[in-house]
């Protein structure tokens, strides 16, 4: 019986007008939460002692690393979707792909800018171009690639499953985007946080960190809801321009045949 | 170049994309609102939402 309630949930869920009233309800409380986080996130930052290595310049890792995450976890919030619009037809899949892209896209030149900056201080140099930096390059490109085909069709139909098999496809770039540091000798270091055997980083730099992390997480998804609300609300006006138009030409011809 | 310099650099980027994607994303929310109002106050209605109370046969 629960997983039936389950199932009806979801179900409910994938109604557009359904999910618009949700949007309504719980977007100034995601906004609200979303506030709060990056504020105590980012007055632990700056409160914080600097590492004994690296000095103040650790303060960089708590933009950076919430940033490269999300760009990773953003696509497979894309991927997961294109399951559901190539597998389930999920009406509200296809719509979460495309709002994704461009969140997905702002993260990746978050993480890379900022990586570039946190480089030059402490390896002496802006880039390079060992396997992590142009695997998460490719992702940016990936998610450019992605924005560009859905406004390059017109029928949002046609567009989704195009861009569903494209963004599966890519989604291989994502553990070589992980495990990239481990498979290749790179100048980028090991992972520190998420790895077998737990974090290796101490906890004066980890909760900022970790309170940091949230926040982004909680930012990425405001706007993502935010940004589904945008594109059906995009598709309505469109259905609905069409049916002027077509009330448009009825009301032409009826006077036409009066005319006549 | 301090490296003050690259930590502010950092979360001046961050912020400004953050920003602009904060911006561009109710900036489209209130466009396509306003559109689907326009729509509505001429006329143009889907068939599932209910017609106001004068227009009731």
């Amino acid at each position: 019986m629960p997983q039936t309630a389950v199932l009806t949930k979801l179900t409910d869920l994938a109604n557009p007008t359904r999910f618009l009233s949700l949007a309504a309800r719980i977007l100034p409380w995601m906004a609200g939460i979303t506030a709060i986080l990056f504020a105590i996130g980012l007055y632990l930052s700056f409160a914080g002692e600097g590492d004994y290595q690296q000095g103040m310049t650790v303060r960089i890792m708590y933009v950076h690393v919430p940033a490269a995450w999300l760009s990773m976890m953003c696509y497979s919030v894309m991927a997961a979707s294109a399951i559901g619009t190539l597998v389930w037809r999920h009406p509200l899949a296809d719509v979460s792909h495309k709002a994704a892209a461009p969140l997905g896209a702002a993260f990746t030149l978050i993480a890379l800018a900022t990586g570039s900056l946190w480089g030059k201080p402490m390896w002496g140099t802006w880039w390079v171009w060992d396997a992590r930096l142009t695997s998460v390059f490719v992702l940016f490109l990936m998610y450019l690639g992605l924005i560009a085909l859905n406004r390059a069709m017109d029928d949002p139909g046609k567009a989704a499953r195009v861009s569903s098999v494209l963004i599966l496809v890519g989604f291989v770039n994502i553990p070589i985007i992980k495990f990239s540091v481990d498979w290749w000798n790179t100048l980028h270091q090991p992972a520190s946080v998420i790895r077998m055997g737990g974090s290796t980083i101490d906890s004066t730099f980890l909760w900022p960190l970790l309170i940091m992390a949230i926040a982004f997480t909680m930012l990425f998804f405001t706007l993502h809801v935010a940004a589904m609300r945008n594109e059906i609300w995009r598709r309505r006006v469109s259905a609905q321009r069409r049916m002027a138009a077509r009330m448009a030409g009825q009301k032409t011809d009826n006077t036409a045949e009066k005319g006549a | 170049m301090t490296h003050t310099f690259y930590i502010a650099m950092s979360y001046g980027i961050a912020a400004l994309i953050s920003l602009c994607l904060i911006a561009w994303v109710w900036l489209d929310g209130r466009a396509r609102s306003r559109e689907l109002a326009e729509l509505e106050a001429s006329g143009i209605r889907r068939r599932s939402t209910p017609k106001p109370e004068g227009e009731k046969a």
